[in-house]
């Protein structure tokens, strides 16, 4: 019996167990929708392409399957971009489907063609133009199995308009064959060495990154940790593959690491840095950073070992794989001293903590985010945006549940939170899903609360609203005179947005309205947002200064001498 | 410093468009890049001269072997092997200076593979200095058109380059 293409890119995806898909149509992919509805996966309608993206790298993220996202071509396919691009940045498991213009006039200035294999090249894993629609079986299983191999990431598949009616027999191949695609593991030499360098440390660290996330080994993370007794500290990424009330849990490092954390780093002796990739935000000058310490770095990309730090041990591997042969390999051991010195460490970042001051009036954003800690118990999965409101949701969720963070590290993108919680929401139907974001961010993709609403998603959502772009505004503050050039922001009254999208909305200006509205909020079965009026010019502290050594630090009490 | 890297790809159309993306976007110096087929069917072989410190040469062999389409990647730079490169010259050359250049020519061991009243073809093959030698010689007969292939290379001995050096981590 023969399928037409469309028919056969859905029996694909069905068998590569895809449940949900999340786009926009057009008429490059009309064809495809048309088939659709034949074929047992949930498509979600968004309000723009750059949302699919996203909300398709939150499900990955949310559940550890590949998110799969769908445009049509030219403006459509372009739309997704920026999605893809913030995939592709923090190692996130997508598929992109895109139509093209039929075969014949490819080339040809078509309406609505354009390149978009040509375009996001950079920005993907791998990427495929499909022309004959007998290759497209071989193609989809390709895609899928490069986005979730070795480190993942996002693969898009352009389809030619006529592939999407032609007709073929259809048989999906149950291998595949890429022989430029091999998965490496460091000899156990190097594992050997690792674990004796941590054996004889007196200062040991372990620095965790999202790759302990990616590769779900947040049980072999603990069990080494409590083994050794190494203290664990993360990147923003890494943050809960380590519980955050953990004895042995230092929490976020760099740029905005608490004192503590960075301090620990720069005296550690052993750095065991594993999943993580040395990004500047968390070395600061890398030339300066963990001056003390021989560093083992583990990561399944063996481009990242050497790239920016050079390591006195790699290890490439799989984040679980690698740890659960060092805990094979490391003795327990204990380190009282180094516990006791960061634990001092520990009262001194106490001394900056906003949540031990005295206040009224408008709340403190870091408040909010600790009330909205107390109210989810710990249990929410909070799916965060970018600018300060990302930074105060890392230091103040106390984060103890496994992967119940999920946020655009690399790429940073504005705009993320909103859709992507979406995503979220649909991998994780029983869990209580919080968005926290900017009023900068919430407004680049604020036109999802129509996609929440359709597709009935009981998504809670904050925003720290500020009037500004909150972090830009911080910088211009810190390093440009209080400059403030074109950062003011004028908002709409979310509370009423929402509501004229059928959600309930919420306003909150005085700080002992925030735990009852959040419980208020927490008690509608469906959606709910509440727009926070914090302070407006409260900052996220410390900081390191960027090119600065992470040790070098404005803490919130110094700030003012600086 | 200089190196020589060999890689083998699949021949695939976009390959070559996903390897130039990967030099642009790294902000890798290519000086120059031959590809061609290879002895397997599908499979072409490469030959980049890039330009960068160990650390950068480090880098782009490992970051063009995560490119899906690449299979190994070699630095042959300090491997014993043999280096060529071919060069068309075509020299300014009325024929009374014919018997002059087919000399200098034949120093060179090159040959005169064209020859028209006002100027000659001449075809070179070699390592780079030995082509810019013989092309600095010619430049005063007026040389009115070149083209150089860039480098290709392969190692000396049995072994048909030495283990892939980068496909297994150190
Ligand atoms: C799409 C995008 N555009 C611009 C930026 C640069 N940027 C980083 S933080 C920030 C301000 C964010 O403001 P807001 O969303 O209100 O959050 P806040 O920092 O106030 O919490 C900007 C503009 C970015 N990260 N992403």
């Amino acid at each position: 019996m023969k399928l037409t293409g469309a028919q056969i890119l859905w029996e694909c995806l069905v068998r590569e167990g895809v449940e949900v898909i999340f786009g926009i149509g057009g008429g490059a992919v009309i064809h495809l929708f048309d088939a659709l509805p034949q074929y047992p996966i949930r498509f979600v309608l968004v309000r723009h392409e750059q949302a699919a993206a996203h909300a398709a790298d939150g499900y990955a993220r949310a559940t550890g399957k590949v998110g799969v996202c769908i445009a049509t071509s030219g403006p459509g396919a372009t739309n997704l971009v920026t999605g893809i691009a913030t995939a592709y940045m923090d190692s996130s498991p997508v598929v992109a489907i895109t139509g093209q213009v039929p075969t014949p006039v490819i080339g040809t200035d078509a309406f609505q063609e354009t390149d978009i294999t040509g375009i996001t090249l950079p920005i993907t894993k791998h990427n495929y133009l499909v022309t004959r629609v007998e290759d497209l079986p071989r193609v989809v299983k390709e895609a899928f199995h490069i986005a979730r191999t070795g480190r993942p990431g996002p693969v898009l598949i352009d389809i030619a308009k006529d592939v999407q009616f032609q007709e073929t027999g259809f048989s999906y191949p149950d291998q595949v064959h890429l022989p430029g695609l091999r998965l490496d593991f460091s000899d156990d030499e190097n594992v050997q060495a690792a674990a004796d360098l941590l054996r004889q440390a007196r200062k040991p660290l372990i620095l965790a990154g999202h790759g302990v996330i990616l590769s779900g080994a947040g049980r072999e993370l603990r069990a080494l940790a409590e083994r050794a007794q190494i203290p664990v500290a993360t990147t923003l990424l890494g943050i809960s593959a380590f519980p955050e009330s953990h004895p042995l849990s230092l929490g976020m490092a760099g740029m905005h690491g608490f004192y503590h954390v960075n301090q620990a780093i720069q005296e550690a002796d052993v750095l065991l840095a594993v999943g993580m990739r040395f990004d500047d935000r968390v070395t600061g000058s890398p030339s300066r950073f963990a001056p003390n310490a021989q560093i083992i770095h583990a990561d399944i990309d063996q481009a990242e070992i050497g790239k920016n730090i050079r390591p006195a041990i790699a290890i490439v591997g799989d984040a679980r794989e690698v740890l659960s042969k060092l805990l094979q390999l490391v003795p327990p051991a204990t380190h009282p001293e180094w516990l006791a010195q960061i634990g001092q460490w520990r009262e001194e970042s106490e001394t900056d903590n906003p949540l031990n001051e005295n206040h009224d009036g408008h709340p403190l954003p870091q408040y909010v985010v600790r009330q909205i800690w107390e109210v989810t118990q710990g249990n929410a999965t909070i799916v965060s945006d970018v600018g300060q409101n990302q930074m105060w949701e890392a230091q103040y969720y106390i984060h103890d549940r496994f992967n119940s963070l999920i946020s655009s590290g690399g790429l940073g993108t504005m705009g993320f939170a909103l859709p992507a919680s979406i995503g979220v929401q649909i991998g994780r139907p029983h869990e209580t899903v919080w968005v926290v974001a900017g009023d900068g961010g919430f407004q680049m993709t604020i036109q999802e609360l129509a996609t929440v609403v359709q597709e009935n998603l009981p998504v809670k959502m904050a925003i720290l609203n500020n009037g500004f772009l909150g972090m830009v505004r911080q910088w211009q503050e810190l390093f440009f005179n209080r400059h403030y050039s074109g950062t003011r922001l004028l908002g709409p009254d979310f509370a009423r947005v929402a509501e004229a999208y059928g959600i309930p909305g919420f306003t909150v200006r005085e700080k002992d309205q925030v735990t009852p509205i959040l419980r208020r909020a927490m008690e509608i079965p469906g959606p709910a947002l509440i727009d926070f009026h914090i302070h407006s010019e409260e900052n996220v502290y410390p900081m390191v200064a960027p090119g600065r050594a992470i040790s070098e630090m404005i803490r919130r009490n110094s700030y003012q001498t600086v | 410093m200089r190196h020589t890297l060999v890689a083998m790809v699949e021949d695939q159309p976009g390959v070559l468009n996903r390897i130039a993306s990967l030099f642009r976007k790294r902000n890798y110096n290519i000086e120059s890049l031959a590809v061609g087929h290879s002895e397997t069917p599908g499979i072409s072989r490469m030959t980049f001269v890039v330009e960068g410190d160990d650390r950068v040469i480090e880098q782009v062999q490992k970051q063009l072997y995560k490119l899906v389409n690449v299979i190994e990647v070699w630095d042959v730079t300090r491997m014993p092997a043999v280096v060529r490169e071919l060069a068309l010259v075509r020299v300014g050359c009325p024929p009374e200076q014919r018997g002059e250049v087919t000399e200098l020519v034949h120093l060179f061991r090159a040959r005169v593979v064209d020859v028209a009243p006002d100027s000659l073809i001449v075809e070179i093959t070699g390592t780079e200095d030995k082509v810019d030698a013989l092309l600095g010689l010619l430049k005063p007969y007026g040389i009115q058109e070149v083209i150089r292939t860039g480098r290709v290379a392969m190692v000396r001995g049995n072994h048909r380059s030495s283990e892939p050096t980068v496909s297994s981590p150190q």
